[in-house]
């Protein structure tokens, strides 16, 4: 800069802050701040009097007040006593849970109806392409309100299973009854129950649990470790050593001892009074939102994975069937990990997608973070502000993790450049 | 040194522009200038707020508002109804989006404090109750361990229920639902054994089942559910008016004012109290801000409190509910307007 004055410039006018192309762009971007500035000056300002206008203050104390409501699915232990947090910390969880089973569900399903829409078969790829355009091509309310009115009014209510000539019957010998309310399942059950690990404020894991994700984590690891191995041997040798059985033992075998180590056994569900009970009882609300988000994402993801496939050159695949590889093998092993680069950055967005979609779940009743935090706690404290300030932080902090998840994965597939 | 002076003329006008916007004025020269009240009214809930088959709001709701109406603005028609949720009532209330809250709702403590709302009375007396289905064959509420119940979210119901089912040292499972036409479709196939809210909810349900003779209320009221209208905090004129209204309705029906006789009474009343809630002694309307003749506008919009309650909800509609404690307090009921002087 003092080169610049060092040069004899012409003397400082204010005119130049618009003609001089040395000004311009900073004036522009000073003047485009300030009134950034000012309308979010002016929104909180507004806010901030209204509420005083109102007498009402901005603070989070209204979290730790008795919650009082209910809420029908409860993935750590609540009852009506607990704090406002404690019901929408279940909320959260719930929110997870079909978001999870959600985006497992769709990225399956999408990746078959994708692939299956390539197919040479001619029904078969324009059936896919009548289920993307259907499931793709409608609001995603309309898909949840459907599917949920299609399990109450078709389904027998529970009391359709009693006596001796009942009208409905359980099926999968007996364990399992589709009901209008609810998929009553059968519980896992143990006879030698090792006890639970306490974490505090009553969330508990039972130790059964904690064994068998130890047991499959370490399986998975040495089934690695096997395959390394075989590699190693394949390099040196050429010939590549049979592992199969070797990687299906340690992946089954510790799992096998474990059940018979504790009991464990299935205990089916059974009608008494007005319901199931002794079982695992799966809302309809969550299967019909389940359901529903997953077909219409699956809709999306199915585009997305076609796009990714057609991407990739036809020259790999001739190249592949030139090699004789069967046509299964060319899309597992060619096609698809060279798509996946295409397909991953796309997929971050329909997971994002799917997590927020599911805060329709008002419409079924299913108590997720918008249904507690921002509906029944909502309604009763009356903090409008700060439960939709808190609802909209957690769902931002909740994609900010999945996005940064998935780019991880997205950076460990991308092409390598060395 | 200019540059600044510059931005500092934007900042400034934008701060003034935004101190403009944030002015408000009271809610009586809202609606006087907009020429039409906004009343937030239930989605559909029948013999209480619900469009008839041509569209138009009735009920026992939207005839209160119908006589604010004709108060505020002399004609029972200027006005536009704002159908709530359970869920959004009071937000719409304290947002400014409704003037008056004539939702079913049930006068609270902290709704009252906490959440700045004012109950300007009760227009209906009820209490939460229970329905279900005859051929479940249960007879009272305390046979209901372990039943399914529809809910509607966001209401005091759902406290009550789970202070209920508690203290009776029962299991239930909620189903939450957003709106009563919901409740009532889930109710119908079967997704839940009984539904709950307030008794007179449960017999205006009822009355719109193709066999209502199949469902029975259970015995059991398990709450205090003084139901009636409310008006933000704050604003104690506007309070003022909305309460003396429904007020007026009630006197009217006391003092045997009808809308077919008040003509006459106008003219021929010897009551002092009839004359000065007609208008025809005293100025009691300036004293919130109305003309004389507010009362009078408001008991011909659709008749007094006992003519509302019977063309709406009474013994002779489908819903058939007896006046019982919304009788007036000469006839055994709770009914008791403040002296109009």
């Amino acid at each position: 800069m003092t080169d610049i004055r060092a040069t004899a410039t012409p003397p400082f006018r204010l005119s130049m802050l618009v003609n001089d192309r040395r000004y311009r762009s900073l004036t522009f971007q000073v003047i485009v701040f300030i009134l950034v500035m000012a309308a979010a000056w002016w929104l909180i300002d507004n806010t901030i009097r209204n509420l005083a206008l109102m007498g009402k203050s901005f603070d989070f104390g209204f979290l730790f007040q008795r919650a009082g409501y209910d809420i029908s699915q409860t993935p750590i232990p609540y009852t009506a006593d607990d704090t406002h947090l404690r019901a929408s910390v279940v909320g959260l969880l719930n929110t997870l849970i079909v978001a999870v089973l959600g985006c497992i569900a769709a990225t399956v399903l999408g990746v078959i109806v994708g692939v299956a829409r390539l197919s040479r078969n001619w029904l078969f790829a324009r059936l896919m392409t009548v289920f993307v355009e259907i499931f793709r091509n409608m609001p995603l309310l309309l898909w949840i309100l459907i599917v949920y009115a299609v399990f109450t009014e078709i389904l027998p209510p529970p009391n359709a299973f009693r006596g001796d000539e009942a009208s409905a019957g359980m099926i999968l010998f007996d364990n399992v009854a589709l009901t209008n309310r609810y998929t009553a399942l059968p519980t896992l059950a143990m006879t030698n129950d090792p006890g639970s690990l306490d974490l505090g404020a009553r969330i508990t894991f039972n130790w059964a649990t904690i064994a068998f994700v130890v047991v499959l984590v370490g399986g998975w690891i040495v089934r690695r470790m096997i395959r390394a191995w075989a590699q190693d041997v394949q390099d040196r040798t050429g010939d590549r050593p049979v592992t199969w059985w070797k990687t299906l033992a340690v992946m089954t075998l510790p799992s096998l001892f474990l059940i018979w180590f504790f009991g464990l056994h299935l205990e089916a569900p059974s009608l008494q009074g007005f319901n199931f009970t002794g079982g695992l009882n799966v809302s309809n609300s969550l299967v019909a939102l389940w359901l529903a988000l997953t077909l219409y994402t699956a809709a999306f993801i199915a585009e997305i994975v076609r796009a990714g496939i057609l991407a990739v050159s036809r020259g790999q695949s001739e190249a592949a069937f030139a090699l004789g590889l069967r046509p299964n093998r060319t899309m597992s092993l060619v096609i698809l990990p060279q798509a996946l680069r295409v397909i991953i950055p796309p997929l971050i967005s329909q997971y994002l997608n799917l997590t927020k979609n599911s805060s329709l779940a008002i419409a079924v009743g299913y108590m997720d973070l918008r249904g507690t935090l921002g509906g029944t706690t909502l309604n009763q404290t009356g903090r409008e502000l700060e439960a939709i300030v808190l609802m909209m932080l957690t769902y931002l902090v909740l994609s900010l993790i999945i996005s940064a998840g998935m780019n991880v994965f997205n950076a460990r597939v991308k092409l390598k450049e060395r | 040194m200019k540059k600044s002076v510059f931005l500092g003329t934007v900042t400034a006008a934008t701060l003034l522009a935004g101190m403009g916007m944030a002015q408000e004025g009271s809610t009586l020269a809202q609606v006087k200038e907009r020429d039409e009240l906004n009343c937030g009214v239930n989605t559909g809930l029948v013999g209480f707020a619900a469009p008839d088959a041509s569209g138009n709001w009735t009920g026992f709701d939207i005839a209160y508002c119908r006589a604010l109406a004709a108060a505020v603005l002399g004609d029972p028609n200027k006005i536009k109804f704002v159908p709530t949720t359970g869920q959004t009532r009071f937000t719409a209330l304290s947002s400014g989006e409704v003037d008056v809250l004539a939702r079913n709702s049930t006068w609270t403590y902290s709704r009252d404090t906490d959440l700045k709302l004012d109950f300007v009375g009760v227009n209906y007396y009820d209490g939460q109750g229970f329905m279900v289905n005859r051929d479940l064959g249960v007879t009272s509420a305390k046979e209901l361990d372990g039943a399914t119940i529809c809910i509607q979210t966001g209401t005091t119901t759902e406290l009550n229920l789970a202070d209920y089912f508690r203290a009776n040292n029962m299991a239930y499972t909620p189903v939450n639902i957003d709106s009563n036409a919901e409740g009532e479709q889930q109710y119908m196939a079967g997704a839940c054994d009984a539904y709950t809210t307030d008794a007179s909810g449960l017999a205006a349900t009822r009355a719109a089942f193709a066999d209502p003779e199949n469902h029975i209320i259970l015995p059991e009221i398990i709450s205090k559910e003084p139901l009636g209208p409310a008006v933000r905090h704050g604003d104690s004129n506007w309070g003022d008016i909305a309460r003396w209204t429904l007020n007026a309705l009630v006197a009217a029906e006391e003092y045997g004012v009808t809308s077919r006789n008040i003509e006459e009474l106008v003219r021929s009343s010897e009551n002092p109290e009839v004359q000065r809630l007609l208008g025809t002694t005293d100025e009691l309307g300036a004293m919130i801000g109305l003309d004389a003749e507010w009362a009078r506008r408001a008991i011909l919009a659709n008749g007094n409190y006992g003519e509302i309650f019977a063309a709406n909800i009474g013994e002779q509609t489908p819903i058939g509910l007896a006046r019982g404690l919304n009788a007036q307090w000469t006839q055994g009921g709770l009914l008791y307007a403040p002296p109009f002087r």
